[in-house]
């Protein structure tokens, strides 16, 4: 057993030592309880579990090329992101509970909070939430916290796989939540405008919103404010780097998945929650916060800070039950977003821009292929129409290496024919032009 | 040090973009977009890998020091498990893709290691079914909690309560508070243990259930955590097993033999994936067969062709705790883990993580208060109580151990003993580590008697003394803009 490195004689010394058997050190247990045959197969060699694991991993078809988007995304990792997010001083510690010797984790929490607030032009962030979705759930729990108020609004435009869960998660809270539906896939504003009142403590809102439609939230948020109630904007951050900010619409709340920020799509996780609000919210964040202090002899340093708010110490009137986070996948943006920079971030989110519109006109030149919705500015993602079942073309381009993009039916009626497409900057113009090709040929 | 930001040099880059090889043919109005560019920083590759190589040696992780972090469970994190959770076909999977028609076969092999991990742990809990979508073990709760709201709507039972032990970790009450539930204390007896006396006089028909880490917090194992369970059922209450401590007991005993209807297990604890400083962790849940129907899905089942699919059709689940299928990259450590170990490593993790916890306990008890003597599982608790009349605090032996170059233990928890200390040494260490470990803190109480002032000026090793608790919280110096 290589990760037990206590021998026998060991053992028997330390158990001679303290004057007990090992039948001593489980007495407590009831032989009536006791597990009688544990089916669990013989362990295997290093060796044998890599043969293992390449046979799984060869059972996953990673050769597809990727337009399947949907909040989730196939954008570039340079080599230093894992060569950082892999050193054990990193990943091989806990939460930084010993501010002494956990200034590693502390300062690039600190570093990743500052990213978020400096991507989202927001105030203060969290140091991560579970993923996008749990992100906005905490977010609307944090707004009716604060405005103390028990309606929201949603817009049937934000993430379809969020509102799900959203909806799990209030089945038994006494939470009136309403969805409001898109017009040719923006939001209705004078319908969203009208229904917000003196009860709705939030607006969640989502830019570029599920179709990828871009969309300036300015006058929702004054409306908001106008009432008492709260923006929760979500957002996909590379398109900040040119896309104009939650921060600059008003938005109170900011959350959104990070993976994008140089985390591989890993089948769904781990991902990054984020989460940024306010100077004046603060306090109201669920979820660990690193803050800047400094030590007894005047250096600067950093410390877990404002855990008043937290189960650990508030216990059932905390602002959240979080304990664990995502810091690693934290870690991992940070990292990625300090090699790409300033000038990087905006090439990436450019480039993605610039392949999503030749991708749609490529595939809107197609006879009997539409867009959806008409005259809206989109960012990387554009939603069709097909002369047939949607779900059908994607399966029979499945076949022909691509995953085209993702059929709408499964979430909004009346999109049987309606198919989301995602470009990033890994796609290229021959992909995409091949792709079009493959499209035509199937339908 | 420095922040990144204050690092920056304008006109510097750590990448190399790929060159559009599409027109730009994209006009949006400027009003959609930002005023300013992200205020990122301007470094060089060597910069920015300098930069957090250096933050990673001011850290502390299980692969440099010892850590023994009462209830997290800091064991050695195998390599292997990390070598091949990264294999391109996992990494570079799209989670959508099962969703697509045809693409469930292009996943086969992720869904058979959702599968079989649901299998595995099946087993070792004794529970029906698991979900493996829960992404940290609070997150489990939540998850266990909304499965008995479920249930208990389903039976038309009106229930409000759900109790917790005083000895609970703060995520229990938590998380039954967010799920809409009232929190009742139980409280501990003379022993440590829950006072069953207690409990019998707070159960009603408004309790919906318990949430229970056995062994506890204190490392202690309930001998009559059975009878607990029945008292629970005796309502139509839940019993639900917090499995953060399940490293006491792997291999052992079930909590479904025992009686509980809903566990969630931590994966980053008892199955050695890596802690990363915080998370990403994964908290998978396993209930009993009365409540599989209330399952979040997706879930994966097997077909009798053997190929795997995910299965949506549960008209009673509790719906989408999260986007896809959890955090399947620490599933697949974890599942590597289990397979490593086989039945016969998994018991002998209990049997060691247990002599060692036991070991340090017997060693230390001349030195410092044991509220508790009688033998622990994978945990010990101390009080520093007789080291406060020296004017020294558990906060000072904790930093005291720093320069011993140690992770302090978990501290002041469980809240049920003062000053307390709560030393998981975890299976993975050697002898010789504990053996030097006691040592450390043996020094330490002597230093405490004859040189207090030497516990009170630590730590002096590391790059940063102690740190002003109260300016952080006062002054929010949260982000740099």
């Amino acid at each position: 057993m290589p990760y037990i490195a206590n021998t026998d004689q060991q053992r028997q010394k330390m158990l001679a030592d303290i004057g007990l058997t090992m039948d001593d050190l489980f007495a407590d247990i009831p032989d009536d309880l006791r597990i009688k045959d544990l089916k669990i197969p013989n362990g295997l060699s290093e060796q044998q579990l890599r043969s293992r694991f390449s046979a799984l991993s060869g059972k996953n078809a990673i050769d597809l090329t990727l337009f399947l988007g949907g909040g989730f995304y196939d954008h570039f990792i340079p080599a230093a992101v894992s060569a950082i997010t892999s050193r054990s001083e990193f990943y091989t510690a806990y939460t930084p509970y010993q501010p002494e010797l956990s200034q590693g984790t502390l300062q690039a929490i600190y570093e990743y909070q500052s990213l978020i607030c400096r991507l989202t032009n927001m105030e203060a962030s969290n140091a991560s939430m579970y993923d996008g979705g749990t992100a906005m759930y905490e977010a609307m729990m944090m707004a009716l916290r604060i405005t103390r108020r028990n309606k929201v609004i949603i817009g049937d435009s934000v993430n379809p796989i969020y509102r799900v869960m959203i909806h799990s998660y209030t089945r038994n809270l006494s939470i009136d939540l309403v969805e409001t539906k898109n017009d040719n896939g923006s939001i209705n504003r004078q319908s969203l405008i009208d229904s917000i009142d003196n009860d709705t403590g939030a607006v969640i809102l989502q830019n570029p919103n599920f179709f990828g439609i871009i969309d300036d939230y300015t006058d929702i948020a004054e409306a908001c404010h106008a009432k008492g109630a709260l923006l929760i904007m979500s957002a996909y951050p590379i398109s900040l780097g040119i896309l104009k900010t939650p921060g600059e619409m008003g938005a109170d709340i900011v959350t959104g998945e990070g993976q994008s920020l140089g985390l591989p799509m890993s089948f769904g996780g781990p991902y990054l929650g984020f989460m940024a609000t306010r100077k004046k919210y603060a306090r109201k964040l669920p979820g660990r916060i690193a803050g800047r202090t400094t030590d007894t002899t005047g250096k600067d340093g950093f410390v877990l800070t404002l855990q008043a708010r937290e189960q650990h110490i508030r216990r059932d009137k905390a602002t959240s039950n979080i304990c664990s986070n995502e810091a690693l996948c934290a870690l991992n943006a940070l990292v990625y977003s300090s090699l790409l920079g300033k000038q990087g971030l905006k090439e990436v989110a450019q480039l993605c821009a610039d392949k999503a519109c030749f991708a749609y006109e490529k595939l809107t030149a197609i006879p009997s292929v539409y867009p959806r919705f008409h005259a809206k500015p989109f960012y990387n993602e554009f939603v069709l129409d097909l002369p047939c079942d949607a779900a059908d073309v994607v399966g029979r381009l499945i076949e022909k290496g691509y995953a085209a993009g993702f059929p709408l039916s499964r979430y909004y009626d009346g999109m049987e024919n309606s198919m989301l497409i995602a470009v990033t900057e890994k796609r290229t113009k021959q992909e995409i032009s091949m792709l079009a090709e493959a499209l035509e040929a199937v339908l | 040090m420095k922040l990144i930001y204050d690092k920056s040099q304008p006109g510097r880059t750590g990448v190399n973009v790929s060159p559009s090889d599409v027109p730009t043919s994209i006009h949006l109005k400027d009003e959609l977009l930002r005023s300013d560019d992200a205020k990122l920083p301007e470094l060089s590759e060597l910069d920015v890998v300098r930069h957090f190589t250096e933050l990673a040696r001011m850290n502390f992780g299980v692969d440099t020091n010892f850590y023994p972090l009462g209830s997290c469970t800091m064991k050695y994190n195998p390599k292997v498990t990390e070598r091949v959770a990264a294999y391109p076909g996992f990494a570079h999977l799209h989670p959508l893709l099962p969703q697509l028609r045809l693409g469930g076969i292009l996943t086969q092999g992720a869904l058979e290691v959702l599968y079989e991990m649901d299998m595995l742990l099946r087993e070792i809990a004794g529970m029906a079914e698991f979900t493996m979508q829960p992404m940290a073990g609070a997150h489990g709760e939540l998850t266990g909690v909304m499965m008995m709201a479920a249930y208990h709507r389903d039976k038309g039972n009106e229930k409000k309560t759900i109790l917790v032990p005083d000895s609970a970790h703060g995520t229990n009450p938590a998380s039954a508070a967010i799920a809409g539930y009232t929190v009742s204390v139980v409280p501990s007896d003379d022993n440590g243990l829950m006072d069953i006396n207690a409990l019998k006089e707070m159960v009603n028909d408004e309790v919906a259930g318990l949430m229970l880490t056995s062994p506890n917090t204190l490392g202690l194992f309930n001998p009559h955590v059975k009878e607990i369970c029945d008292i629970i059922h005796s309502v139509d209450g839940l019993a639900y097993y917090d499995g953060a401590n399940l490293n006491a007991i792997i291999g052992k005993v079930r909590p479904g033999d025992i009686g509980f209807d809903i566990v969630h297990f931590n994966l980053h604890k008892t199955f050695a994936t890596p802690h990363g400083g915080g998370g990403p962790g994964a908290g998978p849940v396993g209930v009993c067969e009365k409540l599989v129907d209330y399952l979040p899905v997706s879930i994966v089942v097997k077909r009798d062709d053997g190929t795997y699919a995910l299965e949506y059709d549960r008209p009673k689940t509790i719906g989408y705790i999260a986007p896809f299928y959890g955090n399947f990259g620490i599933i697949l450590r974890a599942y590597a883990y289990i397979l490593t170990l086989g039945k016969v490593g998994l018991q002998r993790v209990s049997d060691n993580a247990v002599l060692n916890a036991n070991y340090i306990k017997e060693k230390l008890k001349n030195y410092y208060d044991l509220p508790f003597p009688q033998v622990c599982k994978h945990e010990c608790v101390f009080s520093a109580a007789r080291q406060n009349k020296f004017g020294v605090h558990g906060l000072d032996i904790a930093k005291g151990l720093i320069d011993e170059g140690y992770h302090p233990p978990t501290m002041y928890f469980p809240l049920t003993v003062k000053e307390a200390m709560m030393i998981e040494p975890t299976e993975t260490e050697s002898k010789e580590t504990i053996d030097a470990f006691i040592e450390a803190m043996i020094k330490i109480a002597k230093l405490a008697e004859t040189e207090p002032e030497k516990l009170l000026a630590a730590p002096i090793t590391t790059p940063i003394g102690r740190l002003d608790e109260t300016k952080a919280a006062k002054q929010v110096d949260i982000a740099s803009l």
